[in-house]
């Protein structure tokens, strides 16, 4: 029961990670990101190809993969979103778009790295930690075992995903509420047409805000490896709907909620696959469609007016 | 001459003919089925999101649900192929009953929530604790009504039935006042027009088409997974190829089967993943630049596409 609990909480963290990216797309631009499985897989391979070429430890992929997607995000952006934002139907559309940019995604991803499943030593994450601790303080070099947390043994990976995880989202709280960026941000979010009224270069924010939620997105794939034992190129389709139900559970549009949202998610999972091991595929599924009809605005939401 | 006639006699009646009689010139009759399979679902896309503006990421639930109900007829009650394939078509209108609280999302939510549905579906069925009706994931044989002609035709008669529906709403009241409620609820509904009827009726319309495909489907194949029929291609696939074509339109959905299937046949076997590159490409540039479809190139002309 503990180690269920203690389990949830670390995934449901992880899980914040991974949806809090869309959460931002979707709240600024009310744009449905369907590549953001993709981008995920994408930051599981710049892991892959850290640990590969480099040898050194996957935790250094996360600032190159941050580093990498704000920018692949923004250039995107310029591509593709102004004229997505010019035609009829906006948020349908944008639906396709991206469902054709993760296929494309997909495609190079496969043409290039083939079908087979990859996956890192768990051992080789955290090296940087255990070696830092053997220069300065002595003992013995090897990989980091389990990690003790009330009592029950947890996978070291697991637990640097976790505060990774906490790290990133209390930056996105920092970006949101203490610059002037991330007011601007907010001001979009809530009334785009009044932002655009009071001289918000709204393109800019949204620029932005798409390049970030990428961002993470791609930190979150440098732990995926770990988190799901293996990545195929095919992983994305997957990632993107247990997104989607995070998402929606925290509420749409408010990134903060999204961490809430990942942690009932985790413990839900964790509780589920404990008790009644073979239902627990059907639990997202099932969760997102009894929140979308219950409290379609979350568990945090406010109320929206929909005329 | 009336136009909905013209339709029926120069879109649907060449259409059937022309599927009907190729079997007999052209061997390949798996591909020529697979073809009929997607011009219904395409078809069934148009009929929820071209007349009412829902976008149904799961669509491919219905055809599952359709595929199953047809298969445990025949494997737990014995019951003849055809009549088989009705339950089939009325499990996806139970189905899509069940789902109708969904229609009260709107936009993206919508969306997300259908395609969550269809896993939902697809992961009770597969689920090896319903073993004994469903087979759970190690999926269904069934040999005994194995007979691809009959199915064959039972299919070319499906699909005239949803084109011939879909004449209808584009000629009709009713699929005017739908098309009125997709640009604006409100209006519409100021205007007399009972929304909720309306949208709940083209909803279980395209469940209903997708079943009765289903079930078909499953009558063809006769061995299939889970996996094989909740496969979220068919969504996928039908909604693209809807869209490609232009949707709201009786003809796009047509071309938009005949050429991207077409082009899938020719190099989607021998290297998927060039085809899904190209395919993925394809999509964008759709979106960026021809929203409304390939009959808009038409329609900016000036000429009048049915």
């Amino acid at each position: 029961m503990t180690y269920a609990l203690v389990a949830g909480v670390l995934f449901g963290l992880y899980f914040s990670l991974v949806g809090i990216g869309l959460n931002l797309v979707f709240g600024v631009m009310r744009i449905v990101n369907l590549a953001h499985g993709d981008i995920l897989m994408l930051g599981a391979f710049i892991a892959l190809g850290v640990v590969g070429i480099a040898g050194i430890d996957p935790l250094f992929a996360v600032p190159l993969a941050f580093v990498v997607f704000v920018l692949a995000g923004v250039l995107l952006y310029w591509v593709l979103v102004p004229r997505l934002q010019g035609s009829a139907n906006p948020e349908m559309l944008s639906i396709i778009l991206f469902f054709g940019l993760s296929q494309v995604i997909e495609a190079v991803t496969t043409i290039f790295a083939g079908t087979s499943e990859r996956s890192i030593q768990s051992r080789l994450l955290g090296t940087v930690f255990t070696t830092i601790k053997v220069k300065w303080f002595g003992g013995k070099a090897g990989g980091a075992g389990p990690i003790q947390i009330f009592g029950q043994g947890f996978p070291a990976p697991w637990v640097i995903a976790a505060i990774t995880s906490l790290i990133a989202i209390g930056f996105v709280y920092l970006y949101l509420y203490h610059t002037r960026l991330g007011t601007l941000t907010r001001a979009v979010m809530s009334r785009r047409d009044e932002a655009l009224a009071t001289g918000i270069d709204v393109d800019r924010v949204s620029a932005a805000a798409f390049g970030i939620g990428l961002g993470i997105a791609a930190v979150a794939g440098v732990f995926a490896p770990f988190m799901f034992g293996s990545v195929t190129p095919a992983f994305g389709a997957d990632a993107t709907v247990t997104s989607f139900a995070i998402v929606v559970l925290g509420s749409l549009g408010n990134p903060l909620g999204t961490a809430l949202g990942g942690v009932v998610y985790g413990l839900c999972y964790m509780l589920v696959q404990t008790y009644l091991s073979s239902w627990a595929d059907l639990l997202p599924y099932v969760l997102l469609i009894v929140i979308l009809l219950l409290r379609p605005s979350g568990l945090l939401g406010r109320r929206v007016r929909v005329a | 001459m009336h136009n909905a006639s013209k339709h029926l006699l120069f879109i649907l009646a060449p259409l059937v003919v022309v599927f009907a009689l190729l079997p007999g010139v052209y061997q390949n009759h798996l591909l020529l089925f697979n073809f009929v399979i997607f011009l219904i679902l395409a078809q069934g896309v148009n009929i929820i999101y071209g007349f009412t503006g829902y976008l149904p990421f799961g669509y491919v639930g219905f055809f599952g649900a359709g595929a199953y109900g047809f298969a445990i007829m025949v494997m737990h009650l014995q019951t003849p192929a055809p009549l088989a394939v009705l339950v089939g078509g009325l499990v996806a209108v139970a189905l899509g009953l069940l789902l109708t609280p969904l229609l009260r999302l709107s936009g993206a939510y919508f969306a997300i929530a259908n395609l969550a549905a269809s896993l939902a579906v697809l992961h009770f069925v597969a689920n090896p604790a319903l073993e004994g009706i469903t087979k759970g994931p190690y999926g269904v044989s069934l040999t005994g009504t194995f007979n691809p002609t009959h199915a064959y035709y039972a299919a070319v008669i499906v699909m005239a039935l949803t084109v011939g529906a879909v004449i209808y709403l584009k000629n009709s009241p009713f699929g005017l006042a739908l098309q009125a409620v997709r640009e604006d609820a409100v209006s519409a509904s100021m205007a007399g027009v009972n929304i909720v009827k309306m949208r709940v009726i083209a909803w279980l319309a395209s469940a209903l088409v997708a079943g009765l495909a289903g079930g078909i489907y499953a009558w063809y194949v006769s061995v299939f997974y889970p996996d094989n029929v909740f496969s979220g291609e068919f969504s996928i696939f039908a909604i693209v190829f809807a869209l490609f074509g232009g949707v709201a339109t009786i003809t796009g959905p047509i071309v938009g089967v005949l050429i991207l299937y077409g082009i899938y046949n020719l190099i989607g076997f021998t290297t998927p993943q060039y085809f899904q590159l190209i395919y993925g490409l394809l999509i964008m540039g759709l979106v960026l630049f021809l929203p409304a479809g390939l009959v808009s190139l038409a329609t900016r002309r000036g000429w009048h596409v049915p």
